[in-house]
């Protein structure tokens, strides 16, 4: 007992080191929550990497995965103020908990002789990307995928000449249980 | 049942709340409602002008604990609410404001007098709603009021549109239930964890240098009779914040008064030097905290709120206790008793050396019997009060004045803007708080900036005839800010000169008030006297004051308490003590 009560004596708060945190979020799907959640961060100076917002299975819900970057204790404030809000009914950093992550990414890329042509394929078939529409001399890429995959196949890309990109902005949901994860890493 | 007018719903709400009193300024948005209450059971205040609307029923609401009501029209009317919500979202006091907007097919267009209200209050409300559709409008302000004085409490705004308050409807009262249900993820934390609280415990019986750290939770949270048998108790000296005031009995032993910014001596020097600093309903405000690292640097922090964002929010707690504070109290208290401490002998040379801090340098001020220091005329005011009466201050130097020099037995019996710092606060409170509090002396310590700029609402005092005391400590300055220019800006007195006022003795008798003026100290006594006879209208008292005194002690912005400047001639002159115990 008494050495659990031992304090650790760090003041200020430790400052720890920035990364990526994923940031899932149910509310109620009322008119406005979205602006009250994106507001909030914006009154507080905290970066949105990416967001996605849609209805789940129940009526009413919406989830919202939200990327920012930040320590840990400007995380922690900001899930804090996420369940702050009324309309909040969940809210889960899922950074450090195995989960699926995915981007839906859609990329122009520039495609004029016959040998960028194969070289792309290539990468697309590797990548299980699809292509989406053709022109005399450009590709529309589709693909999806964690954020690792997406950057590595827009690097792999950008030599041929990126015209356009758009991103969805990450989804991401928890794994429900060990052998269910398994499966999905054997899908992959 | 037969159908009713939305506006005729609002009224049905406001009276099915316990609602008795609503302050506002009509305008075409709202009329409907207005005009629903002509006839309603209900004291309805018509204040000039929006800001001090919703001052007053921030006032009425601290100093009773209900909800305080405000109304407002569209547009420019509740734009002038912005202040007086976002003041009482700071200080966490629960309102209801409802706003007229624009017909619902005008929205959207920069119709007449319509602003996007609910987008402007969104960070300066608890919560807000735009009512879209009749059948939602008796649910919603039902959760308005649900949500404005639960778990933290705060403001909130419901926006309806006129067409909304015209339209008829047969509707239905929502049951608390009903209420419950509509709002699913809202779920406050009252209990406190049994793991932590036993924690807590431990620390307080192995401390040798522990201080009670107390904001004005403890005062929303109706916990003053828990705080003092804890203080009691464990002999734990007290120190509160300027919103704790009240919340343990200045006049008690154990009271050290206000700790940062403006904090007793004795106060910042047993905060710097304590080994337990226990955070009740308090939230580490910069004005308390000064420099973050040399904060309490050697205590171990319990910190008890019921706002799980209030902690570690900007200092590392070690023993969070996430809850309401009056049930963490009696829970910690039961904890406490269990295993008995020999509590008189374990404070004693940690309870010697602060009474040795407070007679080094008590709170105090260089008297004068040839002109009035504010400080004197607090402290008369005090006397002829029997300290009994509310106070409401505006923000400055008189505010921290009247902090000081007048000392609060009770709860809710010093009102200010703690956490927006909002002038022209004071003396609308002290109409509410008097509307709230009819049987109480009602004294609003204003300085003659503040007071201005509200002082049109004494017509408003004046017409419902609410004899609310109105004392204006004159230093013909912005106070506050000239004494910043003074210590940190080489005294360049850049635009703080009052010099120009109204003669306050004149106005108020223009505004059919009472007005009278001191300008010896000899005259002050004989001012508050007249002043307390006067019972059917507010009376305005100039005192015209030492223009340069300054407030002291005094810890400079982002400093540490190491650096405090305790009288005129000392500076930084606070020590360091680790010896105790
Ligand atoms: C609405 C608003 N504007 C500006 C300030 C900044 N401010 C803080 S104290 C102060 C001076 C207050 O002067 P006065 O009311 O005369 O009180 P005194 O300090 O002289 O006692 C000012 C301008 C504020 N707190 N609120």
């Amino acid at each position: 007992m008494t050495e659990e009560i031992k304090a650790i004596k760090v003041r200020p708060l430790p400052k720890s080191e920035t990364r990526k945190h994923i940031i899932v979020v149910r509310v109620q799907h009322n008119f406005g929550v979205l602006t009250r959640i994106t507001s909030l961060f914006a009154g507080r100076g905290y970066n949105i990497e990416s967001l996605t917002v849609g209805k789940t299975h129940e009526p009413n819900v919406a989830r919202i995965t939200i990327v920012v970057e930040g320590n840990e204790r400007v995380v922690e404030q900001i899930i804090k103020q996420l369940r702050k809000l009324i309309e909040t009914l969940r809210v889960r950093d899922i950074t450090d908990v195995p989960h699926i992550e995915r981007e839906l990414v859609l990329i122009k890329v520039h495609a004029g002789e016959d040998k960028a042509r194969d070289e792309i394929m290539r990468l697309v078939s590797i990548f299980r990307a699809k292509v989406v529409d053709v022109s005399v001399d450009t590709y529309t890429i589709e693909v999806t995928g964690d954020s690792e995959k997406i950057e590595a196949f827009i690097k792999l890309l950008r030599p041929f000449g990126i015209k356009d990109i758009a991103r969805t902005g990450v989804l991401a949901l928890t794994r429900e249980s060990a052998k269910e994860s398994l499966q999905e890493h054997r899908l992959e | 049942m037969p159908k009713k007018r939305g506006a005729d719903i609002v009224i049905d709400v406001l009276l099915e709340e316990g609602v008795d009193t609503v302050f506002g300024l009509p305008g075409g948005a709202i009329m409907e409602v207005y005009d629903a209450l002509f006839d309603a059971p209900l004291r309805n205040i018509l204040a000039r002008h929006e800001q001090a609307a919703a001052h007053m029923a921030d006032g009425y609401a601290r100093a009773t604990g209900k909800v305080g009501v405000v109304l407002a029209t569209s547009g420019p009317g509740a734009t002038n609410l912005v202040t007086g919500l976002a003041t009482a979202h700071m200080d966490s006091v629960p309102m209801v404001a409802i706003t007229g907007q624009v017909p619902r097919h005008y929205i959207g267009t920069d119709a007449f007098q319509e602003a996007d209200v609910v987008g402007i209050t969104r960070p300066i409300t608890k919560h807000n709603f735009l009512v879209t559709d009749i059948k939602d409008l008796a649910l919603i302000l039902r959760e308005a009021f649900y949500l404005a004085r639960t778990g933290r409490p705060g403001p909130v705004l419901v926006d309806i549109p006129k067409d909304i308050t015209q339209q008829e409807y047969n509707y239905k009262m929502p049951t608390e239930k009903d209420v419950e249900e509509a709002l699913p993820g809202y779920k406050p934390h009252y209990e406190g964890n049994p793991v932590q609280i036993k924690k807590a415990a431990e620390l307080i019986r192995k401390a040798k240098r522990p201080v009670l750290y107390v904001g004005g939770g403890v005062i929303i949270g109706n916990a003053s009779q828990e705080l003092r048998e804890l203080a009691e108790l464990t002999r734990i000296p007290v120190t509160t914040t300027n919103m704790g005031k009240g919340a343990f009995d200045e006049t008690h032993p154990l009271a050290l008064h206000m700790l940062g910014m403006h904090g007793t001596y004795y106060a910042n020097m047993a905060v710097y030097n304590a080994d337990l600093l226990i955070a009740v309903g308090a939230r580490f405000d910069d004005r308390v905290t000064g420099k973050i690292d040399e904060f309490a640097p050697e205590a171990k922090i319990i910190h008890i709120d019921i706002d799980p964002a209030s902690i570690s929010k900007n200092i590392h707690v070690d023993v969070p206790i996430v809850g309401d504070v009056k049930n963490v109290l009696q829970k910690l208290l039961k904890e406490l008793k269990k295993k008995p401490v020999e509590w008189v002998k374990a404070r004693e040379s940690w309870l010697k050396q602060i009474e040795k801090w407070r007679e080094k340098h008590p709170l105090t001020y260089q008297q004068s019997d040839k002109i009035i220091k504010p400080q004197y005329v607090i402290e008369e005011i005090y006397r002829i009060t029997d300290g009994e009466a509310i106070v409401s201050a505006g923000v400055g130097q008189h505010q921290m004045w009247a902090a000081m020099f007048y000392k609060y037995k009770y709860p809710r019996q010093f009102l200010n803007s703690g956490g927006l710092g909002t002038m022209g606060y004071g003396f609308p409170a002290a109409v509410g708080a008097k509307l709230g509090k009819p049987e109480k002396t009602v004294f609003a310590i204003e300085g003659d900036g503040s007071f201005v700029m509200n002082m049109q609402d004494v017509i408003t005092a004046v017409q419902y005839r609410i004899p609310v005391k109105i004392a204006i400590i004159n230093n013909e300055f912005l106070g506050m800010v000239r004494q910043w220019q003074q210590l940190f800006y080489d005294s360049r007195y850049s635009s703080v000169c009052l010099a120009v006022h109204p003669d306050f003795v004149k106005l108020a008798e223009s505004m059919g008030a009472v007005g009278l003026r001191a300008t010896k100290p000899k005259e002050v006594r004989e001012v508050l006297q007249k002043a307390m006879e006067i019972n059917d209208r507010p009376v305005i008292m100039d005192f015209v004051v030492d223009r340069e005194e300054n407030v002291l002690p005094m810890v400079p912005a982002g400093k540490s308490y190491r650096e405090m400047i305790v009288s005129p001639k000392q500076k930084g002159e606070a020590e360091t003590m680790y010896l105790v115990g």
